[in-house]
């Protein structure tokens, strides 16, 4: 009780000097604001314009109205960019989640207890490589890994006697599958650490309570563990949605979009449509509904956010 | 409520915190699930092993034993010859220059902002820092025409200064928006004796807030710099000749010439991954914090 009316007086107080004190406090904003906004702000603006003209880069753009995005209603490519996108979640967030978390729930609540941490450390650490390595480095290195003829998984298959030898990424009905293993690969060292670092503020009480009443290990994670990472699990999908409807570097590396079109996605599609296309204009608008799309999502994070926040403080 | 004088900093991941505590029986169930994990770790770790098997290959030994057989010796030649080929050195001064400084601006930049949010609690913050959020959940393909026109009109096309600056800023949205929810939390009696103090708000900034936000400034300029680090399209574009290129647009763009020669691309993979795993290996519980600071606040 104290701590809420001593609160409540420091608040009071707070707030008749806070209009003193509060013009001190604006100069600090200049600084980061004109960048911002001179920066990103005019940059982000200025894409929207050039998403209603024709424009090839050189001379002036021409204004065309919504005549971009009517185009874009009836491109398949844009739409089947899309389609991928949502896909790469899958591959980009669901299954890494669900395997980060029964990762980590082992590493954490089995393997740590009995083997010490030096293990745990280094079993997180070996997971967590592909998350720091360049996505342009680890790209060169799976094209390499997969290529038909050289790779080491065709390598493999010949030496297991299998004949097929796929063309991983060169093949039109393989190369999402494949990609999205790749993927599953680099996002999993971001959950698995998410997610250990949140079971570390779950009360192990709990946990011993209901091994001594008998529940097994996969009873204790469906039910205590699950029930309480919430907020990570939470944050974890969407941030790694928008990891994923955002996904370039390894689209770029990797098929360049193709074959054809079976790995094209937004983020590449608008940068093929800006510097090699030079469809400037198209470009910028396949860009602006992609940013308005992520846009969505950033202001439902926030809202899980506060809530979350909010739900703690009245913890 | 005990006073403890220690500031919210990032969440650091606790499980891994050193401490003697009595290990459970192990068992055979348990000796089965550390196989299966340690594995699996292992499988996660192979193509990188796969790279540096092959990377000291000869080609002919390549061609005669294929990519799983264990080197013979240790023949650098291929290493070499993509090392100077792409003038790594060169590369690699790119990269560590434009992260570092963006990381360092940024750091500057974000703390002053997030001082304003913070500790200032100036009106409209709220939506100043939706706007920040905004800024790094939007694709960079929304804002790289504009930047690739902005540069090249101010004359910093193809100069690591611009990308510096672009760096900095989009740093700067996230750092403040991490810093301002620490921030939030900075213990009011200091503040408040300070003010009663008649300090100004520099001295707070820079005798209070400063020095105890040191730690988790630390793990932001960490962040900030490895974000730098492995940024792709925005160099990609603006920086386009060799001479100013960083590591990740470097070997991106030059491995279309390497692709018929597979232990070239494995000395190139191998090049690449290496101050990364370096870094990681010096920074990895800065790092840590960095990553779960995101998600928890």
């Amino acid at each position: 009780m104290s701590i809420t009316t001593s609160k409540a007086k420091s608040l009071a107080r707070k707030r008749s000097e806070a209009v003193n004190q509060r013009r001190g406090y604006y100069f600090y904003l200049i600084p980061g604001l004109i960048a911002f906004v001179g920066l990103i702000g005019t940059a982000f603006v200025w894409n929207i314009y050039l998403s209603f003209t024709k424009w090839n880069g050189l001379g002036k753009p021409v204004w065309v109205g919504f005549n971009n995005y009517i185009k874009l209603a009836g491109d398949d490519v844009f739409w089947q960019s899309f389609l991928h996108a949502i896909g790469f979640i899958g591959a980009m967030s669901i299954v890494p989640t669900f395997l980060g978390l029964l990762i980590a729930a082992l590493l954490f609540d089995y393997i740590e207890p009995r083997f010490g941490n030096a293990p745990t450390t280094v079993m997180r650490g070996g997971f967590y490589i592909p998350q720091i390595v360049p996505l342009t480095i680890t790209g060169i290195m799976w094209v390499w890994l997969v290529s038909p003829s050289t790779g080491v998984i065709n390598t493999v298959l010949q030496n297991m006697g299998i004949a097929a030898q796929p063309n991983w990424l060169g093949d039109a009905n393989l190369a999402f599958w494949t990609l999205s293993v790749i993927m599953v690969w680099l996002q999993i060292g971001y959950t698995i650490v998410i997610f250990m670092s949140g079971m570390s503020r779950l009360d192990p009480s709990l946990s011993e309570a209901a091994q001594i009443d008998g529940a097994s290990w996969w009873q204790r994670f469906r039910i205590i563990i699950l029930s309480q990472l919430g907020p990570e699990i939470g944050v974890v999908l969407l941030t790694t949605t928008v990891a994923a409807l955002k996904v370039f570097a390894p689209i770029y590396v990797m098929t360049q979009g193709g074959p054809g079109n079976a790995t094209q996605v937004p983020a590449y599609f608008s940068y093929f449509n800006f510097f090699t296309t030079t469809k400037v204009g198209y470009g910028a608008a396949v860009a602006t509904v992609l940013a308005l799309l992520l846009t969505v999502m950033a202001i439902v994070i926030l809202y899980v956010q506060n809530r979350q926040s909010e739900g703690a403080n009245k913890r | 409520m005990s006073m403890e004088l220690e500031v919210p900093m990032a969440p650091s991941p606790k499980p891994l915190k050193a401490k003697k505590v009595e290990l459970k029986k192990r068992g055979i169930s348990g000796w089965i699930v550390f196989a299966i994990l340690a594995i699996s770790t292992l499988a996660w770790l192979l193509p990188f092993y796969m790279a540096l098997i092959n990377s000291v290959k000869t080609e002919s030994e390549f061609v005669n034993g294929g990519p799983l057989a264990l080197p013979m010796g240790f023949d650098l030649t291929n290493v070499i010859d993509f090392w100077n080929a792409v003038d790594f050195p060169r590369k690699l001064w790119n990269s560590v220059i434009s992260s570092l400084s963006g990381a360092l601006i940024a750091i500057v930049l974000s703390l002053f902002t997030a001082f304003a949010i913070g500790i200032g609690r100036v009106r409209g913050r709220f939506w100043i820092l939706a706007l920040f959020m905004i800024a790094f959940t939007i694709p960079q393909e929304a804002l790289i025409y504009p930047f690739y026109n902005m540069a090249k009109s101010i004359g910093l096309y193809d100069s690591l200064l611009s990308v510096i600056i672009i760096y900095a800023v989009l740093s700067t949205a996230f750092g403040t928006y991490m810093l301002s929810s620490v921030l939030n939390e900075f213990p009011e009696e200091m503040l408040e004796a300070a003010k009663i103090d008649g300090a100004t708000t520099w001295t707070i900034l820079s005798q209070i807030v400063f020095p105890l936000l040191r730690p988790t400034l630390l793990v932001l300029f960490t962040f900030f710099f490895i974000y730098n680090w492995n940024e792709f399209l925005i160099p990609l574009v603006l920086l386009p000749s060799n001479d100013n290129q960083t590591v990740t647009v470097g070997l991106g763009v030059v491995f279309g010439q390497w692709t018929t020669d597979p232990t070239q691309l494995a000395a190139a993979a191998l090049l690449g991954s290496l101050p990364s795993i370096i870094f990681f290996f010096i920074f990895q519980k800065s790092l840590m914090r960095g990553v779960t600071m995101g998600s928890t606040k």
